[in-house]
Formats: structure tokens, sequence, C-alpha cells
């Protein structure tokens, strides 16, 4: 058995762990529903302090440490612990233990870094996305997004290893670089970051259409866990905040690839297709970043611009990889 | 993010104002919409105007059409990136084309309609922009603002007592807020302090640096913006094919094409010379049962180089390591093989000998294309066009293809043509294309004769007796295989731009920029100390600029570190009660005026209670 069959056992293994840890997380959210339906909703005032963001009963494991007035609320009660969470989150780090593994091991039946076709860009950006997602989960309780973050990831890997798998074959030519190593990884990683802010603006919009419907005293408020977790402004600021990250990554990206491509292609800039999809990214996300100071776009606007940037990322994986022609002709598939 | 409500909540003098970084009057921190509808007149209405066009708005709008205008030239071929694909488009869309052409799809990014986006988009930026340097180079000269009279409005405010040692409580608090701005100062605020008959105060003010980020970061995207454009007259890129054993001097007719800027004169190429001597290349073991069979690479072109004055030197071009010589760069973009053909009269003589560059048809086995032209010599001129198969290898058909991109089984067939070539009017041709319009197709084809077989050092006759074709062996008298049977060549770019270090260096500062931008919290601090009841009443809050998730945290630090020194001090000391930072009603003033941060409702939506550590 070589590097690269051991690699492919463990990614699958990374796989189906990855899928127990979305079932867990969906239980979860299962039990969140419960959670906020058992708690006293009510009383105006308990509407208010959620909708502010310290959630009822949510609020202690979702800010830690928060000094406001919705954790005393939620002190007094027994704060609920949300034992699917953990689960998921445990199984999301064995996981990711078995997926850095696959990585590693990929890395070494090709000796070189594991990221220069399809498979591995896909490999590698799973990868950092679970990593984000796990060392953010360190600040921040934000194992509410496990579901979405870990579909996302099983979609996108176990798509990959079917899909997208090729042999481990040298690197062409223009490959052979050191910004290799740092212009893909940082793609990656900025994806990673994307990822994360594409999850909360979702969050956010939901969150805000039940804000509105509380606000307009609806019957129905739609999805009930959505009382567990903070408001749709604290989503927001949250979202902000790792686009902004992802963003200063793919700026540097941008540049990264322009002096490679000054290397490699004898021109730094040319609107071969991927870049003017990287480029069209950037300009989406700083567009993005503007809304969210313009009056009349900050809210849910300016989440729907994170929503189509991230959507754009996925494009210019999948589709601009596959299909569109142009220089970058790296997915090894044929 | 509650910025907004800040506002309102902080009370403002004018004058505060003028240290707030200044923003278009659609931003969400900014003064509001301009209800004052545009005075009749030419000046009242380009005002208006001038306002829309350096509103956020607008510039948000902008560049979301730019990501979509950018859009269209992923689609179609380019004619600056890929001019084969776009007649290949033009082939198959005959009807099509000439609309979308009209349209400048084929050109998108220099087409008017793009550049009218990005330089509106960078107008508005420039209007935007120059306004808040100069009020940016204000605010870094003035004081920080005057403490607000009801600090406890704010949203992140905190209070305590301590109980005075010694018998002057004013003098007390006079010292406590003497401690706390050198503490500020120390955490690098710049202080000023505000003192009245009801209190001491310092007000601090820090992160300067976040406005002069973001100026930074608008104005280096400028910076690109002009690199590339006026970088552009004083580019130009050549392209040139150089077969093994051959030289290329660098001059405008040594180039098979030449773009060049406007401002690149005739005379501005250095003329130094370069000898490919050899080509290198590996290719990867044969082997069907692996992706990687036959895989080139390690390209290396190895050339002696002579720039003027200087010695000759030998040196390599490599794929991402492009040979920089007298400032051009020079760049590996391609390789192929030059089968070298003699060709003979019926009287033996030569009328015919040099090695043709063959393109490459499949990189993957390199099986290659090219044309022959003999214009004189002969009865009628004479082309071949020819096929060359590295390691040929015969199909069911009876075709040849070739199995292996290496020189194991080369065999070069050709296709002979007579008549006119159409080179003598005059009409530029291309090397690589024969135009049978007006000659007479002799073998291979319908012909029925069968087209001409060569393996290295073969000769073979030309029809109708007219004379003979040589396929020479370039390989040395003691060779024993065919491995140097056949010369190879290289197509160099090269490449002068003096742009590129400037566009690098703008790019460099707006990647700073954005991150001073983003990550330099702007915020104000004040502590307040007033004699209450004979002890002293301090209040601490905080105000931020913009985004500033860690705000929160701060003024907790500060408290904290404060009365860490005051204890240090002596001068005070702390009420022994189990929570001192709950604050008591401030006398003077209504309840609904001075909630406690107890019961203080307005904690809403801040993500600043996220940023613990
Ligand atoms: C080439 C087009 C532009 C790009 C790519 C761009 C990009 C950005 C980015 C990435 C930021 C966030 C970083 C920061 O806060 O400094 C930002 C902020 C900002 N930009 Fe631009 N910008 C562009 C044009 C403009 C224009 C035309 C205006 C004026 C209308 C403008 C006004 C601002 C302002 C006021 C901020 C600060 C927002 C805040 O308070 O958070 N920008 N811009």
């Amino acid at each position: 058995m070589n590097f690269d069959s051991m690699s492919i056992l463990t990614i699958w293994t990374a796989i189906a762990i990855y899928a127990g840890a979305f079932i867990a997380y969906a239980l979860d959210l299962g039990k969140r529903s419960q959670v906020a339906s058992d708690a006293k909703f009510g009383t105006a005032d308990v509407l208010e302090r959620e909708l502010v963001g310290a959630g009822v009963g949510g609020s202690s494991s979702v800010v830690r440490g928060a000094g406001s007035a919705g954790s005393d609320a939620a002190t007094t009660e027994a704060a609920p612990r949300f034992v699917m969470a953990r689960i998921g989150t445990a199984l999301a780090t064995l996981g990711f233990l078995f997926h850095l593994a696959g990585e590693v091991l990929r890395g070494i039946a090709a000796g070189r870094v594991p990221w220069s076709n399809m498979y591995e860009f896909a490999m590698t950006g799973t990868l950092l996305i679970i990593a984000v997602y796990l060392a953010v989960n360190i600040w921040f309780d934000l194992k509410f997004l496990g579901t979405f973050i870990l579909g996302l990831v099983v979609v996108l890997l176990g798509g990959a290893a079917t899909g997208f798998y090729v042999q481990v074959v040298p690197l062409s030519d223009p490959l052979k670089s050191v910004w290799l190593v740092i212009h893909v990884f940082v793609a990656s990683l900025g994806t990673a970051f994307f990822a994360l802010a594409f999850a909360l603006s979702v969050f956010q919009l939901l969150q805000a259409r039940r804000e509105a419907k509380i606000l307009a005293k609806a019957e129905k408020t739609g999805p009930r866990f959505l009382g567990t977790l903070p408001g749709s402004e604290r989503l927001e600021g949250l979202a902000y905040r790792f686009a902004t990250i992802g963003f200063i990554f793919w700026t540097f990206t941008l540049i990264a690839g322009a002096i490679w491509a000054n290397d490699a292609w004898g021109r730094y800039w040319g609107f071969d297709t991927k870049e003017t999809w990287t480029f069209i990214i950037w300009v989406l996300y700083a567009g993005y970043i503007h809304a969210r100071a313009t009056r009349g776009w900050r809210g849910s606007r300016s989440a729907w611009l994170s929503i189509v940037g991230f959507s754009a990322v996925l494009f210019n994986f999948t589709i601009v990889n596959m299909f569109f022609k142009g220089l970058h002709v790296y997915s090894g598939l044929s | 993010m509650s910025n907004s409500r800040s506002e309102t909540a902080a009370p403002k003098k004018k004058d505060d104002r003028s240290t707030d970084p200044l923003r278009p009057s659609d931003h969400v921190d900014g003064s509001g919409p301009d209800i004052e509808s545009p005075r009749l007149g030419v000046v009242g209405w380009l005002r208006w105007g001038w306002r829309q066009l350096t509103s956020m708005r607008t510039a948000l709008v902008l560049l979301l059409i730019l990501a979509i205008a950018a859009i269209p030239g992923s689609i179609f071929p380019q004619r600056m990136a890929d001019p084969n694909g776009v007649t290949q488009w033009k082939a198959d869309h005959p009807d099509l084309f000439p609309i979308l052409d009209s349209m400048q799809l084929f050109d998108v990014y220099l087409s008017a309609w793009f550049s009218a986006i990005y330089l509106l988009l960078f107008l508005s930026l420039v209007g935007c922009v120059i306004p808040r340097i100069k009020h940016h180079a204000k605010a870094l000269r003035s004081l920080p603002p005057r403490t607000p009279v009801r600090l406890q409005r704010l949203d992140d405010h905190r209070e305590s007592t301590r109980t005075v040692t010694g018998s002057d409580p004013r003098a007390a608090a006079e010292q406590a807020v003497a401690i706390a701005q050198k503490q500020l100062r120390a955490l690098r605020y710049r202080v000023e302090r505000y003192d009245d008959a009801r209190g001491f105060s310092v007000s601090a003010e820090r992160g300067y640096a976040r406005e002069t980020g973001n100026l930074i970061f608008h104005l280096a995207l400028l910076g690109v913006l002009v690199s590339v454009g006026v970088g552009g007259s004083f580019a130009y890129t050549g392209q040139r094919v150089v077969v093994e054993g051959t030289t290329f001097v660098n001059t405008l007719l040594d180039y098979s094409s030449m773009n060049r800027g406007r401002f690149v004169s005739d005379d501005a190429l250095a003329p130094y010379r370069m000898t490919l001597d050899s080509f290198d290349v590996t290719y990867q073991p044969y082997d069907p049962g692996k992706a990687s069979s036959g895989q080139a690479g390690d390209f290396s072109a190895n050339v002696t180089a002579s720039a003027p004055g200087e010695e000759a030197h030998k040196a390599a071009v490599v794929v991402n390591h492009p040979l920089g010589i007298a400032g051009d760069r020079v760049y590996l973009l391609g390789n192929g093989y030059a089968p070298t053909i003699t060709v003979r009269n019926a009287k033996g003589d030569v009328v015919f000998h040099d090695s043709v560059p063959f393109l490459p048809q499949n990189n993957a086995t390199m099986t290659s294309l090219g044309v022959v032209k003999v214009p004189d010599g002969l009865p009628k001129q004479l082309g071949m066009v020819g096929f060359f198969y590295p390691t040929a290898a015969a199909l069911s058909t009876g075709a040849f293809t070739s199995a292996y991109p290496d020189l194991i089984n080369p065999l070069l067939t050709l296709n002979v043509y007579a008549g006119d070539l159409g080179i003598d009017d005059g009409t530029p041709r291309s090397v690589y294309v024969l135009d049978p319009t007006r000659m007479t197709q002799l073998t291979g084809g319908k012909t029925g004769v069968k087209s001409l077989e060569l393996a290295p050092g073969e000769t073979a006759q030309l029809p109708d007796g007219m004379g003979s074709v040589t396929f020479d062996n370039e390989a040395p008298q003691s060779a024993k295989d065919y491995r140097e049977s056949v010369k190879r060549y290289v197509s160099l770019q090269i490449h002068h731009d003096p742009s590129e270090q400037w566009v690098l260096v703008f790019a460099g500062l707006a990647v700073l920029g954005l991150v001073l931008a983003l990550f330099v919290p702007r915020r104000r601090m004040w502590v307040k100390a007033s004699v209450v009841d004979g002890a002293v009443r301090l209040e601490y809050a905080g105000l931020a600029r913009g985004e500033d998730p860690t705000l929160a945290a701060a003024v907790d630090d500060l408290l904290a570190g404060h009365a860490r020194l005051l204890d240090a001090d002596g001068g005070t000391a702390a009420v022994p009660e189990p929570e001192p930072s709950v604050a008591e009603p401030v006398p003077g003033n209504s309840p609904e005026a001075a909630p406690t941060s107890e019961d203080e409702p307005d904690d809403s939506g801040r993500f600043d209670t996220l940023g613990d550590r």
C-alpha cells in the first residue's frame, strides 16, 4: 500500500466522520428548537432581549463572558449545554485529524505541497475551512454554524474525492515555484474565512427575518432554533469580521498571483479567465465592505453581497476551473 | 456597529467633529442625507452631481457594476489573451460575431464601456478622497474632543467610587485623573485635560492610523491604475522563435511579432545577442498505466548571451525564471522540433536547406505540423506540408500517430504541392500556413500517390523527377539512437515594462493601508473624576469610530489598570464593596437620564461583548 492509497483511505475516513459531525450538529439545531420553545417566550421583555442579541438560554453558551443584561436572565435559568453540538465539534476535530493525515500523506506521496490540482485544492481548501472553523470556536462559540460548515465540507470533499481524483503526477513546469506554496495556500485560507462569513451571513438573513416577524408580532417566526442564536446585528458583525480577514488574504492572493504570472507567463496581469474571476471576487467583497458602511445597505442587503461573493468563489473553483478556457489549466482533469 | 446610536448618545459640539474621519454624507457614520435640493443653475446642478458621484452609494454601485462588467471577458475569448480563440469563435459563429464584436465583447477590458466604469469609479474615488485627506490632516493636528457631560449615556461606560485617604478629596480626584492621563498616554492615546468646577477629566483619542490606512489604500489603488496606464506606453513585448545553434539579435527586424507602447521609439531596444546552444527537456518514462507517462518538464533553454559592452556569458531561460538582460526579461514560452530539410533540384544542386520549426499539434505526443516553401531553383514553386512524429506508430487505419514525445522513432511525412506559393506579390503570408489555391497537390491526400515518408538521414525523390528531399540527421556520427537527430527550437518572449516595480510598490502599499484601516481601532476614551459625598467618583467611557469589536474589553482593561495604579498611589482606596463597578445614581440627574449599568437596555447589537479573549 503506497502513500497515496493510504491518503485516499484516511480522506474517506475523514469524510465519514465529518458526516457524523454533520448529523450531530443537525440534531443540535433540532434540540435548540426545543430549548427555544421551552423557554418562556410570552413576555415582550424576553422578546426584546433576545432581539438585541442576548438570546434566552443561548447567551451563556453563545456569548462567553457577556456582561450584558441578557446573560443575567440566562444564568438564573438552567443554561442548556447543547451536548450534541459538543459531540459534533469533537467529531469534527477527529475528522480534521484524519483529513490532515490524508493531506500530509498525499504530500509525501507527491513529494511536494499537496495543492496542485483540483482534487488537492479541494482537499486543502476544505481542510482549512475546518481548521478555521475549529480555531475560531476557541474564541467565539459558533457551533451553530456546524451543520452548515460540515455540510459544505462533506459535499465538497466527497465530491472532490469521487469526481476530481487524479493520480500523483510530477508538477508541470509553471507550477514549480515557491509561489505555488504561497499563492494557493493563502487563497485557500481566504476561501475558508469567506466560507465562515458566508455561513454567518445566511444565518444573519434568517435571523433578520425572524426579528422582523417578532417586531410585527407575527404568529410564526420561522425556525425556532434561531432563538438560541445571536441577534442579526451581532451575526452581521461577525460575518463582517471574517470577511475582512478573508479579503486581506484575497488581496494578497491577487498580488502573489500577479507576481507569479509575471515570472511564469511573462506578464503580471492578462485577464486570463482565472485572473478575471479572482478580480471579480475581490471587487465583490470590496463592494460588501463598502455596503456595510453605506446607509441603506447595511444589514440584509450587505449580507446578500457576502453570499454572492462566496458563490463567486465556489463558481471560480468549480465551473471556471473545469469549463473555462485559460492558462490556469491545473485541474488535472482531462 | 452601533455608531449611529452612539453618535446620538454622545452629545456633540461642533468642534468635536473635527477629529472624526470625514465620510461621504450617506456613510452610516455620516451627517445624513442632504435634504437641500439643488439650486437651479449650472453650478447648483454641478455641485449636486459631484456630490452624487462621490457618495458611498455611487462607489458601491460602480464596484458592483465593475464586477458584473468583467464577467463577459471570461466567457468570450479576448483578443488580448487568446487571439486564436477569437478567430475560432468567429469561424464557429459567423452571424453572431459581428454583432458581439461591435459591442466590444472580444476586447472587454479595453472597451469603451468597461473603461467608462472604472474611470468613473476612480473619479469618484478622487473626489471622495481629496476632502478626506484635507480633513484628516487637520484632525491629526487637533486635540481630542471635550469630555461629554453625560458619559453614562455612552454604551461602554463604567463607574467606580473610591474613598479618599487624605484630607483633600478634590486633590485626590485631580490626582486620579492625572494618573489616568499618564496611563492613557502610555497606551499611545493622544490626551487632553478638560477640568472644570464640577470635576476633572481627561479626553483621549487613538487610532488615527485607521483613517491614514484607509486613505493610503484608496490612493494606492489610484497609484496602481496610473502605473498600469502610463507603464503600458513604455512597455514592449516581442516574440521570437530560435532554433538550436542560431542567434537572435534584439532589434525590431529580428522579431516575428512585436507589441510596443506609444513611447517606445525604434531605437529603444538594446541590441544584445543570444545564441541558443541547446534546449533541455525531460520526459516521464513511457507507461500507459500512468497519468504521468510522457509528461514533459524541466525545460531549459541554454543560451550564450552578450549584451553590448559585456562579455558573452552562458545563461539559461527556464520557466518561472526569466532571464534578465539589458533591462528586458526573456521568457521561455514554448518549444518544438525543427527538422532539418534539404531540397535538391534534378541536377543535385541544393535549392533549400533549413531547420524548419514545426508547430506541436498535441503537447502530450508532440505530433507537429510544419510547412516548407521552396520559391526558387525548381521548375515550379514547391510547397510541402509535413507532419513530424517523434515516435511514430501506425494506426490500424494506416495513418501515423506519435506515441511518445521524445525522439525514439522519428518520422517525417510530406505532402508535396507545386504551383504558385502566392508570395511574390508581397502579400504577407504566415510561414506556418500553405495556401494551396493556386497549387496542385502531387502526393498524399486524394492524389493516389503516397506521401513522402522519411526517417532522419533518408532521402526521397520528388514526383515528376523534380529533384529530391532529404531529412537530415543532425546527430553526431557516433550516435547510436535518434535522440539527437532532430533540432529543437524555443519560442521566446522578450518583455520590457518599467512600470512593474511601481505597480508592485503601490500594491504593497494597498495591503499595508488595508491592514491598518481594518484592524487599527479608532476610539476615544474618557476618564472623569468628581467628588461625591466626600468620595471620588470615577467614570470611564469609550466610543468607537467605525468597527471596533474590542472596545468594551478596552474600557474594562482601562478601569482595571487605573485601579491598580491608584492602589499603588495610595491617595484613594477601593471601596470595600462586593461590586464596586455598580454605579450609584448621579445626583442631580433624573433616574432615566442615568440608568445604572445593570438595567441599561441599550447594550444591544454590538458584538464587542463577543470580543473577549
Ligand atoms: C476602486 C474602487 C474602490 C475600492 C476597491 C475600495 C475598497 C475599499 C475597501 C476594501 C475598504 C475597506 C477598508 C477600509 O476601511 O479602508 C474601503 C473603505 C472605504 N471606502 Fe472605498 N474603495 C473604492 C472606492 C471608494 C470610493 C469611490 C469612495 C468614496 C465614495 C470610497 C470610500 C470609502 C470609505 C469612506 C471607506 C471607509 C468605510 C468605513 O467606514 O468602514 N471608496 N474601500
